[in-house]
Order: structure tokens, then C-alpha cells, then sequence
């Protein structure tokens, strides 16, 4: 690694695999199974906690030194919210058809756990450039989960993927549909995805023993 | 020693110090975009009823208005008038599109007169068709609309939008699959009376080949967004009902 030392490598890579935010740490549960029943709708998701997290994490990380200790967490939430609230003005003013694209998603960021976990584990002690890729580390390893979550959970559930009937039409009975396939609408609902993300985490731990606990 | 952040002096200035800095920088950034958010919304209005009208760049799947630069253009060019239905007393008026649904439909509550716009317009093929906007409440948020109707109230367009329903799910009102199963709905039985169209579930028709049973096939997973959909249309537009009336007298 000639760009980033070791050290500094393993923050981005740690949160993707063993110490990914939502299958080890169990944080961003909640916004994981709501959003997830689209392929789109998550990679879309990711993108904007991406961006939130990182800029967040480095916001915190240069104010660490001067936020006191008793309100922390409301100055953490009072710049996760206004950072939002910035980006969806930008956003409606210069990129109206986007910002209606990410509506629900901008309110849903500001109660991600992993942005506050993240502020309140790494960014308080830990200086700008590091916090950033902390940042981006746990954001792509949330949105890795978000989309293999949507992949399938839009796959089996709808037969489509970004919207393509990549299965055939349901109605016409084309394709997987002609041989008696169906879709499974139970698939679109919430407690699927959690059931998914139960799947994942069972996957993850079963090639790692190190990750079982006692 | 006790750190200089954990005095209570320091706690409370900064705190203060910090509203006022954010709160100044979001009041800032709130008016700079104002102007140029407003712009966007009358655009995506004219946008919509369009859309209703069939003027869209529609391709084999997805839904795509007419382009915001060409919005204006297309919206002179297609929509002949616009009027204001207000009791018996029908005005022309060519900012009707930017009246305010949610705003009416509070005044109507509180005992006064809903101002209700139509917007009368033609359709590619030269079909006057008459567009109202209908607003109702989804399962998070507001959901409204704009359906295209001809003289005998049979749907010739929908559009659908939400503010915060569930992507995948209630959000799929404003796809095509959906939107397009109201074209050539009915909203009268056949002996003329009003019935507006249910979304339905465990409907005998999902290809929705029947186009007089007042229903179209509901989204999986989306029900309160559905009876929200039916719902705002059988309250909204059934208050054009004594304009179409005269209409065809």
C-alpha cells in the first residue's frame, strides 16, 4: 500500500468484512430492513450515507477538542442534522429530479446508528484523515449489506432487478413464470430482510469462527 | 484538574454559540435557495398535469416528464386554460396550477369555499381532456396527483407522487405498472353515478382488461398507500362531478 499505511488500510477494510457495521456490530438494523425491498433504493441509500458519514466523521474529528463532554451527543446529532439538511436544500435547488429520487432517504440518515456510533467511537479521538476513511469504511460496509439485502429481496420478491424483469413478466407468464414460478411477496416485506440479514450474518460467522462469541 | 470542556459556563456558551451558528447557516442557505427551489416545484407542476395530459417522454418501462427547459413551452402549447371552480362561480385563471390543494382542502374544513382548479388541455392525439389535482394521505406522508379525465369522466392519464412513502413498496404509486392501470378507468357506473375507482386487492382482473368494474389491481405491500389512493380520488374529484354534469348538458 503505497497511498495509505497499514493502519490507516485496515480502517477502510475492517468495516467491510470483520467488523462490517451491520452484520457485527448490529447498527443501521432499522433503516436496513425499511429501504431494502428495491435494488435502487439501497444503492441510493448507501451513496448518501457515504457522503454524510464521511463529511460527518471529519466535521466531528476537527471539533473534537472543543465539544464538551455532557452535550456531545447533541452536538453530534446537531451536525448530522444539519449537514442533512444542507444537502437536501442543495439538492432541491440544483438537482430537483434527484432530490425527489433520495425523498425519504435524507430523513432516514439522521437516525442512522452508525452515524452516531461512528462520531461517538472514532471521530471524538481520532484526528480528520483518519476519521475520514473510518467513515467511508463503515459506510461502503453498510451499504455492501444494503445491496446484497436488495438484491435479493427485490429479486425474489419482485422478479426484477433495477426495475428489469430479469425473471419474465408475472403476468404474461413469460420466462421463470411459464414453468409455474412465483413471486414471493413476503420477500418485500420487512421481516424478510431481517431474516436475510440473519442469513448473512450466519454465513459470515460460520467461515470465521473467531467471530462467534461465547 | 477538571477539564476546561466540563465547566458548565463552557457546556451552556458553546451551546449557545452553536445555534446561533447553525442556525444562521441554515437560515442562510434557506433563503439563497428559496428562490431557485420554488422554480423547480411550479416547473414539476406543469411537469405533472402534462403528464396526465400524455405528454411525456415516456419510454418501454419508466415514467420521464418532458424535459424542465421544454416544461414551460409544452405546457402553454398543450394546456388551453385553466379555471377556477368556486361553488356555481367558474373563473379563468392562468396561475390555477399553482393554487395550493393541501391549503384548500384546510379551508373547506373550516367551513369555507375550496377554490377548485381543472385544467383543460389536449392530448397528442387533438382530445380536449380535463385535469384535476387530488391530495390525500399515504401511510407516512402526503400523496397526491393529477388525473386526466374526458367530458364523460373516463381516466385518459394519471399521475401519482408521494413525499415519503416506503421505496419498493407504497413508493411504487408513481411507476408506471400502477399509473398506467387507471388509463380508461371509469369513475361513473354506467347509470352515471359517481363511484371513483378502488385499488383493490385479491382483484379477479390483475391485467385489468375490465375497465367498468371501478377497480385496478392494488401494489403488494402497499395497502394503507392504496386506500389512501382510492380514497383521495373518490373525495377530490367527485367535487368536479356538478362541472362535468353541466357540462354535457
Amino acid at each position: 500500500m503505497g497511498l495509505l499505511s497499514k493502519k490507516d488500510a485496515s480502517l477502510l477494510s475492517d468495516p467491510l468484512a470483520d467488523n462490517n457495521p451491520i452484520t457485527i456490530q448490529v447498527l443501521g438494523i432499522c433503516s436496513a430492513l425499511a429501504i431494502t425491498a428495491e435494488l435502487k433504493a439501497s444503492i441510493v441509500m448507501s451513496i448518501s450515507v457515504l457522503f454524510v458519514l464521511g463529511v460527518g466523521n471529519v466535521v466531528i474529528s476537527l471539533m473534537r477538542n472543543i465539544i464538551p463532554s455532557k452535550i456531545r451527543i447533541i452536538v453530534q446529532l446537531v451536525v448530522v442534522a444539519a449537514l442533512v439538511i444542507i444537502v437536501d436544500l442543495v439538492l432541491k435547488a440544483f438537482a430537483y429530479e434527484l432530490s425527489k429520487t433520495l425523498s425519504v432517504f435524507v430523513g432516514l440518515i439522521i437516525t442512522n446508528c452508525i452515524i452516531m456510533g461512528r462520531f461517538e467511537a472514532f471521530a471524538l479521538g481520532n484526528g480528520p484523515w483518519r476519521s475520514f476513511l473510518d467513515g467511508i469504511g463503515n459506510a461502503a460496509g453498510y451499504g455492501v449489506i444494503l445491496i446484497i439485502v436488495g438484491f435479493f429481496r427485490e429479486l425474489l420478491g419482485s422478479g426484477t432487478l433495477l426495475g428489469f424483469k430479469v425473471l419474465g413478466d408475472p403476468i404474461e407468464k413469460t420466462g421463470l413464470y411459464a414453468i409455474g414460478y412465483e413471486n414471493n411477496g413476503f420477500m418485500l416485506l420487512s421481516p424478510m430482510a431481517l431474516i436475510v440479514v440473519g442469513l448473512i450474518i450466519w454465513v459470515q460467522r460460520s467461515k470465521n469462527k473467531a467471530l462467534i462469541e461465547d | 484538574m477538571e477539564n476546561r470542556t466540563d465547566k458548565n459556563s463552557y457546556t451552556l456558551i458553546f451551546a449557545v454559540v452553536m445555534v446561533v451558528v447553525v442556525g444562521s447557516l441554515l437560515a442562510g442557505m434557506f433563503s439563497v435557495t428559496k428562490p431557485l427551489i420554488t422554480v423547480n416545484e411550479e416547473i414539476e407542476k406543469q411537469q405533472n398535469i402534462l403528464y396526465a395530459l400524455g405528454i411525456n417522454e415516456n419510454d418501454e418501462s419508466s415514467a420521464n416528464f418532458v424535459s424542465t427547459d421544454k416544461a414551460s413551452d409544452k405546457f402553454n402549447e398543450y394546456v388551453t386554460s385553466q379555471i377556477v371552480i368556486e361553488g356555481d362561480n367558474v373563473t379563468e385563471n392562468d396561475k390555477a396550477y399553482l393554487i395550493d390543494v393541501k391549503k384548500e382542502q384546510a379551508k373547506a374544513k373550516s367551513g369555507g369555499t375550496r377554490r377548485l382548479p381543472l385544467f383543460i388541455g389536449k392530448n397528442k392525439e387533438g382530445k380536449t381532456l380535463y385535469v384535476a389535482p387530488i391530495r390525500g394521505k399515504g401511510l407516512w406522508d402526503a400523496i397526491w396527483g393529477y388525473i386526466a379525465v374526458d367530458k364523460d369522466m373516463v381516466v385518459q392519464g394519471a399521475y401519482f407522487d408521494h413525499k415519503g412513502e416506503t421505496p419498493g413498496l407504497g413508493a411504487n404509486i408513481k411507476q408506471r405498472f400502477f399509473m398506467d392501470d387507471f388509463y380508461g378507468e371509469h369513475l361513473l357506473t354506467e347509470a352515471g353515478v359517481f363511484k371513483g375507482i378502488t385499488v383493490a386487492k385479491g382483484n379477479n382482473d390483475p391485467k385489468n382488461e375490465n375497465k367498468t368494474d371501478n377497480e385496478v389491481d392494488a401494489i403488494a405491500g402497499a395497502t394503507i398507500t392504496g386506500d389512501g389512493v382510492t380514497a383521495m380520488i373518490k373525495k377530490d374529484l367527485k367535487l368536479y362531478l356538478p362541472y362535468f354534469k353541466k357540462l354535457k348538458q
